[in-house]
This record gives structure tokens, sequence and C-alpha cells, in this order.
């Protein structure tokens, strides 16, 4: 947990918001990240974000549930209770197409969300800093990390030039907490290191 | 990236009026902020007081036995398994709307497929129910799952389509919640940032996960959304093909029929259709979203109506064909003494009329485009599909091979109904609360089209049609790829 220190800009239009990113970039600072009401295609690639391997992993799951499957009903039916049904062969591969299918879904689903929920961290009682609350409303809202050489007040005054509406500056915590979202206080306190400009 | 962005005059808007993106959220988040309207608590209390009826016909199902049910010798399948089918196929409108439609990039889903993936998830648990509580002595439902047990371990059959459908219905539940509610995220956190009152912020607070909008986020959620729409395309095929095969892998005659899972999937999707149209006619009503939910919305579902009715049609044709053609006696018997004619005559051309003779009205533009029609229609067209698994059950299974076994006329007991009132009872409750208290329309994904496909955004692209086409490219590709 570490307390930083950021430049916010909050931009209206996603036209301007591009060459905005573009610029900030160029000038050499660093974009913590951009918080948009909606997904905004190619908002990714401006900002130098890797793309995700989040279906690489979907797709191992998937396998894990069909090898489970296929595995499981095979020892079931040919090793641990061996049953004669209307004379049909024990490894009755065709009839046992439709469940290895379902859990090939079932597990590939259920693993995607699970990893998705992890890797951004999402979960009931998690709370973030907002940056601005019209984040998930109208605004698409760009935070620059401060470093040690960074000039608060040129940030701004760059961020205004680029077409930020509104621009502040705010202290805040990076990662996440327990919390409720009707009280300010957190469920449990760390010790923050703060990293001052 | 094009910072025009141009879609052609010859699609309609897709929402309409002159909107901005916080236009949008008010319009939708209003109905969860304002208090319920007093339509809204009529409604609901009689959905309630439905549930409550079925809850008291499994009551009397559990302590006495299916014996309260007037299933009898040969018609061991009635209005349970009837209801079971008719609402699975219902359930399958939401995810072929948000999946397959997401896949084909239709952008008219954004509209409605928020409501219809909820639609979906309640007509599942409904359908879920009258297996579970056929069984009879449903404390042992559990008995079909596959764990260790004390019975040797003796374990389901996992030959049998019954257990498949186990499988395929519990993945598809799974599925269709997991997708609805990892899109609900982000307009749930929507809601939560409006949030005036506390205790919406502690509950939205806490069903939106923390969803802060960031873009790497949105990136791993895109990739979600399009893998799990590619994973929910065949498994809501699978679904019903998987019911199908309750009936095709049997040998009973009018069932075993090689046509079953195409015909049971067209069919669903058509059912399912039809239940989106009743329920977002009435929403796009009593909450106002008529400029999201527009005649284009509702004319685009409608030729879906018109598409998978034929195809129905078609397999009814093809079964009676092939009960002619293939000169089996028992298969004959069925089709042409059984169902078209004799004591269940009534309902095959009911069903008929239903689901084959009146959506084909609808190959008129000016009734695809009429509200009442089309509201008349949707609830046709389910009664129809009722009618539909009706006679496939009962009037193959009235006649079995074993004359003496014959049963005499099947008429439903109050319980039998109950249960199915009862299961409307919980869909609508369910429905209700979901309009009342989440957002009906997907915001943000209507946010990502509103400035190709909205009305007064289409407008200002006018001049861009007149353009030669190096004009055009010039114009919109100003600032492409660098």
């Amino acid at each position: 947990m570490t307390i930083k220190k950021f430049v916010v800009g909050s931009f209206d239009d996603e036209a301007v918001l591009f060459p905005a990113v573009k610029k900030v970039r160029k000038a050499g600072y660093k974009i913590h990240d951009i918080y948009t009401p909606f997904p905004v295609h190619g908002l990714d690639g401006a900002m130098g974000l890797r793309d995700t391997s989040l279906h690489t992993a979907g797709f191992i799951y998937g396998l894990t549930g069909l090898t489970t499957a296929l595995s499981f009903i095979s020892w079931v039916l040919t090793r641990d209770w061996i049953q004669n049904y209307g004379g049909k062969p024990h490894f009755s591969l065709p009839a046992w197409i439709p469940i290895m299918f379902e859990l090939t879904v079932l597990f590939s689903a259920v693993g995607m969300v699970l990893t998705f929920c992890y890797l951004c961290q999402l979960a009931p009682f998690v709370k973030k800093h907002h940056f601005h609350l019209r984040a998930t409303d109208d605004l698409f809202v760009m935070v620059i990390e401060c470093t040690s050489k960074t000039n608060v007040q040129e940030a701004e005054a760059f961020l205004t030039a680029a077409g930020a509406q509104e621009v502040n500056v705010q202290l805040a915590e990076t990662g996440w907490w327990l919390g409720r979202y009707d009280m300010e206080k957190k469920l449990f306190e760390n010790k923050t290191e703060t990293v001052t400009a | 990236m094009s910072l025009i962005k141009y879609e052609s005059f010859v699609r309609e808007p897709l929402v309409d009026g002159d909107k901005n993106y916080h236009q949008v959220t008010e319009d939708i988040v209003y109905t969860i902020e304002a208090k319920p309207t007093r339509l809204w608590y009529i409604g609901f209390w009689i959905s309630v007081a439905l549930l409550l009826f079925g809850v008291f016909s499994l009551y009397r199902e559990v302590t006495y036995g299916t014996g309260q049910w007037n299933l009898g010798k040969t018609i061991g399948w009635g209005w349970d398994i009837t209801n079971f089918v008719w609402w699975v196929g219902i359930g399958h409108a939401g995810t072929l709307i948000s999946a397959i439609l997401l896949l084909f990039r239709q952008g008219w889903r954004t509209g409605v497929n928020r409501a219809a993936e909820a639609m979906t998830i309640f007509a599942v648990i409904c359908a879920g129910q009258f297996p579970i509580w056929h069984m009879g002595r449903v404390w042992m439902a559990f008995f079909v799952m596959p764990y260790p047990n004390s019975r040797g371990p003796l374990w389901p059959n996992f030959n049998s389509p019954l257990l498949w459908d186990v499988f395929a219905i519990s993945t598809y539940f799974t599925v269709s919640l997991l997708f609805w509610y990892s899109g609900l995220l982000p307009d749930l956190a929507t809601v939560r940032d409006r949030a005036k009152t506390k205790l919406r912020k502690l509950l939205y607070g806490i069903a939106s996960f923390g969803w802060s909008g960031s873009t790497k986020h949105w990136q791993r959620h895109e990739s979600l959304s399009l893998v799990l729409a590619g994973l929910s395309t065949p498994l809501v095929l699978s679904v019903h093909t998987i019911v199908s095969f309750d009936f095709a892998t049997s040998v009973v005659p009018g069932w075993h029929t090689t046509i079953f899972p195409p015909y049971f999937v067209a069919g669903a999707v058509f059912s399912g259709f039809a239940m989106v149209q009743t329920l977002m006619l009435i929403v796009r009503k009593v909450m106002n979203l008529q400029d999201y939910i527009t005649l284009g919305h509702i004319e685009a579902m409608n030729k879906v109506i018109v598409l998978t009715g034929s195809i129905v049609g078609c397999a009814y044709l093809t079964e009676l064909f092939i009960a002619w053609y293939g000169a089996n006696q028992y298969e004959y018997d069925i089709f042409f003494k059984y169902r078209i004619a004799g004591a269940y005559g009534w309902s095959y051309w009911l069903m008929m009329t239903c689901n084959v003779i009146s959506p084909q009205l609808f190959w008129f533009k000016k009734l695809r485009r009429n509200i009442g029609f089309t509201f008349f229609m949707s609830v046709i067209v389910n009664v129809g599909m009722w009618f539909e698994r009706f006679v496939i059950i009962v009037s193959s299974l009235y006649r079995d091979y074993l004359p003496s076994s014959w049963s005499l006329y099947y008429r439903p007991t109050i319980y039998e109904i109950g249960f199915y009132m009862g299961t409307f009872g919980l869909f609508f409750t369910c429905f209700f609360l979901f309009a009342k208290y989440f957002p009906v329309i997907a915001i943000a994904e209507i946010k990502s089209v509103l400035k190709t496909t909205g009305e007064s955004y289409k407008a200002k692209m006018a001049d861009l049609e007149n353009l030669s086409v190096e004009e055009f490219y010039a114009k919109t590709h100003h600032d492409d790829h660098h």
C-alpha cells in the first residue's frame, strides 16, 4: 500500500483525449491510468499497453475441463464401476461428448471470470480510490503519476493545454483495500509509506 | 484511430434523440433512483402472489407425492416436462442476443441484451424447477451429481441424455450468469458513483466489486466478453440440442427423429425472442426507454421471429412427410391418427396456427413495426410454443405400443397448473426486481456505440455522404495509425 501523488486531468471528448495521450507520452510523463466510462477502442494501444493474454488462460482452462471430463468418465465407466448399458462398449466416447463439451465451457468460463477478477482486483467489499466520480459517467480521466522529477504546476498546465476540462492534484492510494463505499473509514489500517514529489 | 466515426445512413439510428454520454446515464439510471411506480407495485405483488401459489402447490406435491399431479400410466411426462422445455426454450434468446449477435457485430443488440440476458437467467431458473420437483423425492435430487457416495460408489449414467441435461442446464445457467454479471459490473459502478443515499452507496459498492474503469481493465473486460460470447454460442446451441436428445434418443414414435436438435434450437430462439418482445415492449413504455429500444430494434427481433418461425414450420412439415415416407406404422399412426386428428387434434392445430401461420404476417414491414400487433404476436407465439411441447410429449405418450395401457384424456390438476403459475410468479418477481434495481440497458455499451449510431450524431455525418471516395478517406482517416 503506497500513497502517491497524481496529476489528474479530465476530458469530456475522446476525440480530444487521443491526441492528448500522444502529447503527454511524448513529453515524457508517466501515465498511471486512464479511467473511461466505456471501452474506448484503440486507447490501450495509444497508451502503449500490451495486449491481454486472458484468452490464452481461457483456452487452458477449457482444455483442463475437457481432460477432466474425459478422464473422469472413462475411469468411472471402464475401471471403477463397469456397467453394461445395452451391450454397448464401456468406452463409448460419442455418448460422452455432450458432458465433455459442457465441462470445457464451464471450466473455461468460470476460470476466465475468476482470473479476470483477480487480475483487475475486483471483488465484493473491495474499495479503490476513484480519481473522479464522473469517470463512470461521462468523463475520460487521465491520471499522471508524479515522480521525483515531475514539476506539478507544469504538468497541470500541460494537461490544460492538451484539452483537459478539469485539472487537479491528488494524493492517492494506488492499490485496493477492504472497505465500504458508504463509509470513508477503512476496515483496517495499514502502515503506509509516502513517496513525496 | 479515426476520429470521425462514420456509419452509413442506410442503417437506422440505434439511439434516438439528441443525447450525450451524461444523458444516457440519466435516462437509464433514472428508474433505479426514482421511487417505484404504482404499476410496479401492482405487478410485483401479483407476481409474488403467483409465486406463493406455486410454493403451496409444491408443498402439496412434496408432502403427498407426485400423485397430486394427473400423470398416468403412459403419460409419465405431462405439464411438468412441457413447462420445462418451454422455459428452457425461452431462456435461449438472451444468450443468443448477447453472444451470437456480438460475434456477428450486430449493433442493435446493445439496446436489448442486458434485459434479455436477465430474462434468460430467470427462465432457466424456472425451467430447472420442473425436472427437480418431478423427481418426487426431491430431497434426493443431489443423487444426480457425480460425487463419491456410499452406494458403491454408484455413479450416475454418463451415457444418459437426462444426465447430459443436468450438465447442460447447470453449465448454461452458470455461464449466462457470469456473462451477465461481468457485463453489469461497469454499469453498477455508474450507479454507485452517482449514489446519494448511504444504503445505495453501500449496496452498489459491494455489487460493483470496486470497478474503476481503468483502460487495462476495459481491455481485459472486452477480451472476456468476446471469449465468453464465443463459448456461449455453441453452448446455447448445445443446450436445446441436449434437451431434444431427451426425446430423440428414445424409442417412442414421434420422438426418435434426427431433426429434433435443429428443430428444437430454432423453436427455442423463436419463443425466446417472443418473450423478449413481450417484456421489452412493456419495459420501454413503463420506463420511458423508447429512445433506446426503438422501432428498429423491435423490427429486427420480428425478423428473427419470422425466420425461426419458418424454420419451425419447415420442421413440422418434414416430420409429417417422414412419418408417411418412412413407412413405419407406429410413427405414421402417431402423426396422422393421434396428432393432426384424435383427442389432441385441437392442440396440434392450435400449435400450427400460432407458430407457423401467424408469424408469416411479419413479412409485412407495416406489421413488423406495429407495436400493438407485435405485442399480440409475441404472446401468440409463446402460446403456440407451449402447445408444441405439449403436443410432442402428450400425443406421443397417450397411445403406446400396448393398447391395454392407453390413457384416457389427460387433464392437469390444480397443483400442476399451480406449479406452472408459480414459475410465472418466480419469473416476473425476479424480472420486476431486476427492472427496478439494475440498469435494464447496458449503459457502457450504449455509450460506446452512441457516436456512430445516435440519431443526432448521424445527422452530423450528412455531408460525408456526398463526398468522393478520396475526400471521404482524407476526412475520416486524417489521424490514422502512427
